[in-house]
């Protein structure tokens, strides 16, 4: 194993946006220029001091120089400045690619960040035709589906055949991340409670797709600052140490390639566990990616935490609640916090960190939370990353 | 200038190296693609071998396909993404593996939505949308 980033960077300061299902005259640059101002405050610094910066390249809606017109739009000078191309997979890939940078002497302070506008007063772009890639040219002909819903649906679909994987069992994930959501105010969610009932009885969006087991689209932001690890102990939070990550990239269409029901993430969770020296048995907490239910259901089996096939059946046996035996997705989750894009995803690496420092709040686990496994997810099983992150008392 | 069409989903835009598949299905000709060097089966159309072993490049012949093969995978779709779609719901999007072991994006039709399963077997129709487009559907094999 070479010299490995393992415990060598943490992420310092965290910022982020209640996600809202509009956000009127607010455009993605203003979000997340937001949401860093949040996160860079955290850490105690000042915008002076952050000379990296990587940013998602999916956010500014194309186009080329996103870094330096991000960074002209907050007023920073980074000396070191990078995008990110990972989809919902980017809030733990920018985590790692910091870790990386801070320790190759390219930057001290990274600040990494993305956001989502939904602004119903905006222009609007003319809408592509979308069959002009080598591979919307064979599927968007057929029916596009809604967002990625109906990928999901046909590896839940195929997920139930194989292993009797039902609404019924499924519906877990929803209505215990809900009851984490239920104690966070920054939830979307935040006062409405939500039964096995609601979700068994939701309408159907994509057969097997029950509504409440997808992600609402939001708006919102998100952004963290990344520092080498003896910086970060001076700093003014406890540090949350990056100790291993990965990302699998098996495909970038469902259709033609795989067993569509295996999660990307094991490629990514074996190097992380492997980095960082522990074991899915070790995991204290899990924030893990939830686009859908059947998206965490994959990736709860191909992380380790159970056999192929028992999801299903695993998370019946567990408490996944913020006061479980195993909590996941502490916040809420995307399901109920709502997903501003891939800024859904970072709010699952801000989390973390909020675990780690104990600062939860009402939904702080009331057990340890040295050790938090966090992962990501873009696409449709096109890309996921993994990441363990943990305290002091874990290096 | 032709009449404006009125069909109203999206259209191919087909490449240079996709084109010889959409000018097979105007025939009614279900085509992919076989690396002539490591014989792997290739879909969505490219000019390079996605082989795992294999650097081929301009080694990929069109094959035609017996246009036979059963569910991988489908969706009962009950809310389009794109307008034209509307009057189809419910409607079933699948992944096909054909069995010369390629896979594709389609519909199952002529069927109940929810009498598809995974393993049916099927065959491919087709679907004359235009006069420059014929799009390869599936349904239950006779």
């Amino acid at each position: 194993m070479p010299d490995t980033l393992r415990g060598k960077a943490a992420i310092v300061g965290i910022g982020e946006l209640k996600p809202e299902r509009t956000r009127p005259g607010r455009d993605a640059m203003s979000l997340l220029a937001e949401a860093a101002y949040l996160a860079i405050q955290d850490a105690g610094l000042a915008k002076s001091d952050v000379d990296g910066l990587i940013v998602d390249e999916g956010m500014l809606g194309g186009g080329s120089g996103y870094c330096a017109k991000m960074a002209e739009h907050m007023g920073i000078f980074p000396t070191w400045a990078t995008g990110c191309d990972a989809q919902g997979a980017a809030a733990v890939v920018m985590a790692l690619q910091a870790a990386a940078y801070v320790n190759a002497g390219l930057a001290n302070f990274v600040l990494c960040g993305m956001s989502a506008a939904i602004d119903p007063g905006a222009r609007r772009r003319p809408p592509a035709a979308g069959t002009e890639t080598a591979t919307s040219e064979f599927q968007a002909p057929f029916g596009p589906t809604v967002a990625a819903n109906g990928w999901y649906a046909m590896i839940a679909q195929r997920h139930e055949a194989l292993y009797g994987t039902t609404v019924e069992k499924r519906a877990k994930i929803a209505v215990d991340l809900r009851y984490n959501a239920n104690h966070n105010p920054l939830a979307y969610f935040h006062d409405t409670p939500l039964t096995v009932e609601d979700v068994v009885n939701s309408r159907i969006v994509a057969d097997p797709l029950h509504l409440l087991e997808c992600v609402m689209p939001c708006a919102g932001g998100c952004a963290f600052v990344v520092t080498r690890a003896e910086i970060a102990r001076s700093l003014r939070h406890p540090p949350a140490y990056i100790l291993g990550g990965g990302l699998g990239v098996p495909r970038n269409n469902l259709a033609h390639l795989g067993e569509i029901t295996i999660a990307p993430v094991g490629r990514a969770a074996k190097k992380a566990f492997a980095m960082s020296g522990y074991a899915p048995s070790d995991v204290q907490v899990m924030e893990i990616y939830d686009s859908f239910t059947i998206t965490v259901i994959c990736e709860l089996e191909d992380s380790g935490f159970c056999p192929k096939g028992e999801g299903g059946d695993w998370i019946q046996e567990h408490d996944l609640t913020f006061k479980g035996d195993r909590p996941l997705d502490t916040h809420g989750g995307q399901l109920s916090c709502g997903q501003a894009s891939t800024a859904g995803g970072c709010a699952q690496v801000t989390e973390a960190v909020r675990q780690i420092r104990r600062d939860g709040g009402a939904h702080q686990v009331p057990g340890p939370a040295d050790l938090v496994y966090v992962t990501g997810s873009g696409g449709y099983f096109s890309q996921q990353s993994a990441m363990v992150l943990g305290s002091a008392a874990a290096l | 200038m032709a009449i404006a069409n009125e069909y109203k989903k999206p259209l191919p835009t087909p490449s240079a190296v996709s084109r010889p598949f959409w000018d097979a299905a105007k025939e009614h000709r279900l085509v992919y693609q076989r690396c002539r060097v490591c014989g792997t089966r290739v879909f969505y159309p490219r000019d390079v071998c996605p082989g795992p072993e294999c650097f081929g490049i301009g080694t990929l012949d069109w094959v035609e396909s017996s246009g036979k093969g059963w569910v991988y995978a489908h969706t009962i779709s009950y809310q389009p993404a794109h307008p034209g779609f509307a009057d189809d719901v419910p409607y079933v999007l699948a992944i096909i593996e054909l069995d010369e072991g390629w896979r594709m994006s389609s519909n199952v039709v002529n069927v109940d939505p929810r009498d598809v399963r995974i393993g049916m077997r099927v065959a491919v129709v087709w679907d004359d949308v235009t006069e420059e487009f014929s799009l390869p559907k599936f349904q239950p094999e006779q």
